[in-house]
């Protein structure tokens, strides 16, 4: 081989070994701080100009929107930082929706996303109302979004005369499903009770569309039936103070009087605690059925 | 006629020799790895996403296609110097400019059929793998044969892009003639806010002007029917018809300048 011919090797050679050092001494550098904001950016907020800037691809910027609203609500949702926001979810919602206004799972999950509380959602059921009220302007026959509408009402802002209305609204429109009638007199005679949660969300478990939705409906039946073992456990415990004259030390004192049959686990399988000052039945930590909804919210 | 065909014969392989047809590749490797990426990215409506990134991927890559062969049609002759090769030959200006066009609207067409397949290929095989419970819940079925109704609007609007684009190569540069094309595109996006303009401003002759051009730019916004399709809604005949023949008498227009304007240069 030519003398320039082992040269130039020689170069590439030195090169690509300058290269791999400087990045081992990169690697061995602690990185860059990350920013201390949050973040959270939107460029634009307008609906009409962003309607308008996507020229014919507005279905298209509609769902880049739509999975930058699932990103952003799943990373927010799984973050650690108290001080974290959801505060980009709505315009992202009314970005999705402007531009492609018969996105329905965008209404639906939507809606579910700004409605829960926080931390698991924004805790703006106001914000799930003016968008699910957003859909039925754009699409007055859908009696999915008057139901979710009803379950908002139901669930988040506890008030069953507005539940039972748009339950019933729903029911009037075309292809509702024929249990939304007694579903709406239930809760409008005896609205605020576990077993009409109980019968919204088997309803919704076994006739939404979306899995992610049944998903979410099978995991409050979970969560209620934890709700249902923690009561007959504190009778319990309470029965066990009357006989003995003290609270339990733990579940197997318990089981030793007969009051129960072994160690009681939720539905996930996750061990029960009982605080044995207390006499108070809690899930265990890490049960994944946590949070159980707080005396301000229903299930 | 049979000189127009010769001429759009040697374009399509021209076309073809050019590599056009990699950004078939491209298309397909995006369309796939989409598919499996979307389920990752977003909670539900997958098939609606895929649906809409398909077809927007194929007016895109369409678009592309008939902007950037379009404006290099005659300009490309007049640039090699074959074109005095060319018009000393038995060949009118009119048949090699409407050659010219045929070709790449051959092209074109040909490009659209096999990106429509890769398309119809991906949501078959999503149709495939997936539960009948959530198939229940689509709008419409994966492989709506509804969707062929906006693939065969966005070939007519392709059509009249190529025919712009071809206009403006007539008498401009490529860089110029592209700029030109886009610029027409975007302008016939916003047909609607020019025939409202009278709505935004108080003068009445700017409200006319407005007017005016919204009837004779060509309104490129009537040739989007994806959205509609993807959510299974109505596309009528009549619609798809009336559009089509607003198209092809739009290309017979613009055709038709651009035969003029050849005619009358002078290329000694």
């Amino acid at each position: 081989m030519p003398r320039v011919g082992w040269l130039r090797i020689i170069a590439l050679a030195s090169l690509m070994a300058a290269v791999v050092g400087l990045q081992v001494v990169q690697a061995a550098h602690p990185p860059l701080p990350l920013p201390t904001d949050s973040g959270n950016m939107l460029y634009v907020r307008s609906p009409a100009f962003m309607k308008r800037a996507a020229l014919s691809y507005d279905a298209l910027v509609a769902d880049i929107y739509w999975i930058r609203t699932v990103q952003h609500y799943g990373s927010t949702k799984l973050a650690n930082d108290k001080k974290k926001q959801y505060d980009l979810l709505y315009p992202f919602l009314d970005l999705t929706t402007s531009l492609d206004p018969s996105f329905d799972i965008a209404y639906q999950f939507g809606a579910i996303f700004l409605a829960e509380p926080f931390p698991s959602g924004a805790g703006r059921p106001d914000q799930a109302i003016a968008l699910l009220q957003k859909g039925l302007r754009m699409r007055p026959a859908d009696w999915q979004l008057a139901q979710e509408l009803g379950f908002v009402y139901y669930w988040w802002l506890v008030d069953n005369q507005s539940a039972g209305e748009w339950f019933n609204r729903a029911a009037d429109m075309p292809g509702s499903p024929n249990w939304l009638r007694p579903l709406a007199a239930v809760t409008l005679a005896e609205g605020g009770n576990t077993a009409t949660s109980r019968k919204l969300w088997t309803q919704v478990a076994e006739t939404s569309e979306a899995d992610w939705l049944r998903r979410q409906a099978r995991f409050r039946l979970a969560q209620l039936d934890a709700m249902d073992e923690i009561d007959i456990l504190t009778r319990a415990v309470q029965t066990y103070r009357a006989r003995v004259g003290m609270l339990p030390h733990n579940w197997l004192e318990l089981v030793r009087v007969g009051l129960l049959r072994g160690i009681p686990v939720d539905p996930d399988r996750h061990m029960l605690e009982l605080n044995p000052e207390t006499g108070k039945v809690t899930l265990a930590p890490d049960s994944p059925l946590n949070p159980l909804p707080d005396s301000e919210h229903r299930l | 006629m049979r000189t127009i065909g010769l001429v759009a014969i040697s374009v399509f392989r021209e076309s073809v020799r050019d590599k056009i047809l990699y950004s078939l590749v491209i298309f397909a490797v995006l369309m796939i790895s989409t598919s499996y990426l979307i389920g990752q990215l977003t909670a539900g409506q997958d098939v609606k996403i895929i649906k809409d990134l398909g077809l927007a991927s194929i007016s895109i890559f369409g678009l592309l296609i008939a902007v950037f062969m379009g404006i290099g049609l005659v300009w490309k002759e007049m640039e090699k110097r074959s074109i005095y090769a060319l018009l000393s030959k038995p060949i009118r200006r009119g048949e090699f400019v409407v050659g010219k066009y045929v070709g790449l609207v051959l092209t074109l067409f040909i490009n659209l059929g096999l990106m429509t397949v890769a398309f119809y290929a991906v949501l078959a095989y999503m149709d495939l793998t997936t539960s009948a419970d959530i198939r229940a819940s689509w709008a419409a079925p994966a492989t709506d044969i509804q969707m062929l109704r906006a693939v065969a609007l966005i070939m007519v609007e392709l059509m009249l892009v190529t025919a712009i684009a071809l206009f403006f190569s007539t008498f401009s540069t490529p860089f110029l003639s592209a700029m030109l094309t886009i610029g027409l595109w975007v302008i016939g996006h916003f047909n609607d806010d020019l025939r409202n303009v009278g709505g935004y401003v108080k003068s009445s002759v700017a409200a006319s002007i407005g007017k005016a051009l919204y009837y004779v730019l060509p309104n490129f916004a009537a040739f989007d029917a994806k959205a509609q399709v993807v959510h299974a809604q109505a596309v009528p005949a009549s619609y798809l018809v009336l559009t089509g023949v607003y198209g092809l008498v739009y290309v017979a227009f613009v055709l038709l300048g651009a035969v003029t304007i050849f005619s009358r240069r002078d290329f000694i």
